[in-house]
């Protein structure tokens, strides 16, 4: 069950021109939040924009005594809110709805857990990598990014186990990493040709077409995909049919269903995409 | 003494005049886990037509300056799946459901209306004549004044249940409808649907939402619609329904001095689906300082002469 809460920000680090991370003192939200689970916020008081703005909650924030003390959330400055929300400071406050939504499905050793972020996307992947650090799955974090200093969070990855497959589009490598030039499907595609008999779940999160080619990838291979779609989206709560994306449960045709209460993780083999989907659904 | 909230609809009594609008609150059931729907005056179900409908392609939403424009496009589960699957559900959270109906042609409304005298739970039937989005149906009954009249006498002779057609803005003389509705047999009226509207992506020189045109909501509209349902007050007895742009307390006292009997709430239960208990404790709070016993003596004292400063 979703809480409200008028949320403090506890700390707004800025990790580049761009992003953010928003840490909000709600440890009632951070106590129920499952991996891939999201929020509906927006600064307290403020009507335009009127609407709250969907994010998945980046990390469950605990503090020194291990007791959950809030969420933070990833933020990238794209438009009016996220505008807002990136120069936030300590002190001010955010209404904070959730969590929502339907989360991952964590998958078990033997099988692997594959997780594929592009840019932003990264945003569920840390409170999955948790998860899956503390069922002891084996686990890989694909995470493409245009620059090198767009790549974000690669030690706390590291510090629970996580293997790194780092991509820059400028060819740019993090210090001391490994990285290729190219879009996070390249080392995902060598992955997948080579994944072993217990097979891998394909984790997703990021722009359009990087779902949709990952999604895709997946299937070739016959590997199980959980994407985590992002749409416009008005209340997260089912009420206004905004952010419906088209979904195909076997041969049925496809329906638009709603990816705040029906997602915004779905099976990558359900979900219907533009270039197959003759302009019926996303943008 | 706690201040008396209930309001009568015609034959309905409510428990307090806040109903979730049509639209903004899926069939109901979506907000059980943050609302005791039987705590509210009532709920509007999204629009149903016989059959069910897909609606529009996204983007289906865009914020303007302190509003929204949509073009859902009426995506529903039709009435047959809303009374199998919904319905029961709704009288058991105890709800007082309004079912918004909708129709392609003027023996669709009758179809919906008969299937749904013939369902239990009921409270009374909202009639969408006024969706801006979408092409066949709806508002080519609510734009003309013999339409309104013909689909609202046409169903009230097909069901029981209180009629309340729920008006367009997009017109001249909104109160000229109402008369119509009126005239037809109207129960009640609801006001206002949607403006129609428009926003362009500027660096792209596309529309904002697939659609092109959708509905304006929002507090950006509210100080138009408080002047229709005062339009409409002077001219009609039935009771009105009065909506646009409501977010708390004071916005909906604003529509009863303007005339309105009950209120409706729907974009603002997006940006605070707990916003139901925070109105009524408004309201309640605002009858004890004005010393009112029951709300509905607030309804059309709206005083036209000059502006006055206020002493406290």
């Amino acid at each position: 069950m979703p809480v409200d809460i008028e949320a403090t920000v506890i700390a707004n680090e800025r990790l580049s021109s761009d992003y953010s991370v928003l840490s909000l003192r709600a440890p009632e939200v951070g106590r129920r939040t499952q991996p891939g689970q999201f929020i509906m916020v927006k600064p307290v008081g403020v009507t335009d924009p009127l609407l709250r703005r969907p994010f998945s909650v980046f990390e469950v924030l605990r503090d020194a005594t291990g007791n959950i003390a809030g969420i933070s959330l990833l933020n990238k400055r794209a438009g009016r809110s996220t505008r807002k929300l990136y120069e936030l400071e300590p002190g001010d406050v955010v209404s904070c709805l959730g969590p929502l939504g339907v989360p991952f499905k964590p998958v078990q050793a033997p099988v692997e857990a594959w997780m594929v972020a592009g840019g932003v996307g990264l945003a569920p992947f840390a409170t999955l990598a948790e998860t899956l650090s503390a069922l002891g799955t084996p686990a890989t974090l694909f995470y493409g990014a245009r620059t090198a200093g767009e790549l974000f969070y690669l030690e706390f990855f590291e510090r629970r186990g996580i293997t790194l497959a780092l991509t820059t589009e400028d060819g740019g490598r993090p210090s001391g990493r490994p990285c290729v030039k190219g879009l996070v499907t390249v080392p995902l595609e060598a992955a997948l040709q080579s994944a072993g008999p217990a097979g891998a779940m394909v984790y997703a999160c990021g722009p359009e077409p990087m779902l949709e080619a990952v999604a895709g990838l997946a299937a070739r291979y016959h590997q199980p995909s959980q994407v985590s779609v992002e749409r416009v989206m008005g209340c997260g709560l089912g009420g206004c049919y905004s952010c419906v994306v088209p979904v195909k449960h076997g041969d049925e045709h496809a329906n638009l269903v709603r990816s705040c209460i029906s997602g915004p993780v779905f099976d990558g083999a359900e979900l219907v995409w533009p270039s197959t989907s003759s302009g019926q659904g996303t943008p | 003494m706690t201040p008396d909230l209930s309001v009568k609809l015609g034959a309905l009594t409510l428990p307090n005049p806040l109903i979730a609008a049509s639209g903004c609150f899926g069939y109901g059931l979506e907000y059980e886990q943050v609302v005791d729907l039987s705590s509210l005056g009532g709920i509007v179900s999204k629009g149903l037509f016989m059959k069910e409908r897909q609606g529009h392609p996204p983007p289906r939403i865009v914020e303007t300056p302190a509003g929204m424009i949509n073009a859902i496009g009426l995506q529903g589960i039709g009435v047959h799946r809303f009374v199998n699957e919904k319905l029961p559900l709704l009288r058991r959270a105890g709800a007082r459901t309004f079912v918004n109906v909708c129709g392609t042609t003027l023996d669709e409304y009758v179809e919906v209306c008969k299937v749904l005298s013939d369902a239990e739970g009921v409270a009374a039937i909202e009639l969408n004549i006024s969706c801006p989005n979408i092409k066949e149906g709806g508002i080519q009954f609510g734009c003309s004044l013999d339409g309104t009249y013909h689909v609202v006498s046409a169903v009230k002779k097909a069901t029981h249940l209180p009629v309340i057609p729920k008006l367009t803005p997009n017109v001249t003389d909104v109160a000229s409808f109402a008369r119509a509705a009126e005239d037809a047999g109207a129960d009640a009226i609801s006001l206002v649907n949607t403006f129609l509207a428009m926003a362009i992506d500027v660096e792209t020189r596309r529309p904002r939402i697939t659609n092109v045109l959708g509905g304006l909501s929002g507090p950006a509209i509210r100080p138009i619609a408080v002047r229709m349902v005062w339009e409409c007050y002077q001219l009609v007895k039935i009771p009105i329904i009065g909506m646009g742009g409501i977010t708390d307390a004071r916005d909906a006292i604003e529509f009863m001095l303007a005339g309105a009997a009950a209120v409706q709430i729907g974009t603002q239960n997006f940006v605070d689906p707990f916003i139901w208990s925070k109105v009524i404790d408004g309201m309640q709070d605002y009858m004890k300082r004005h010393n009112v016993a029951r709300i509905s003596e607030l309804v059309g004292t709206f005083d036209p002469a000059p502006p006055r400063a206020v002493h406290a």
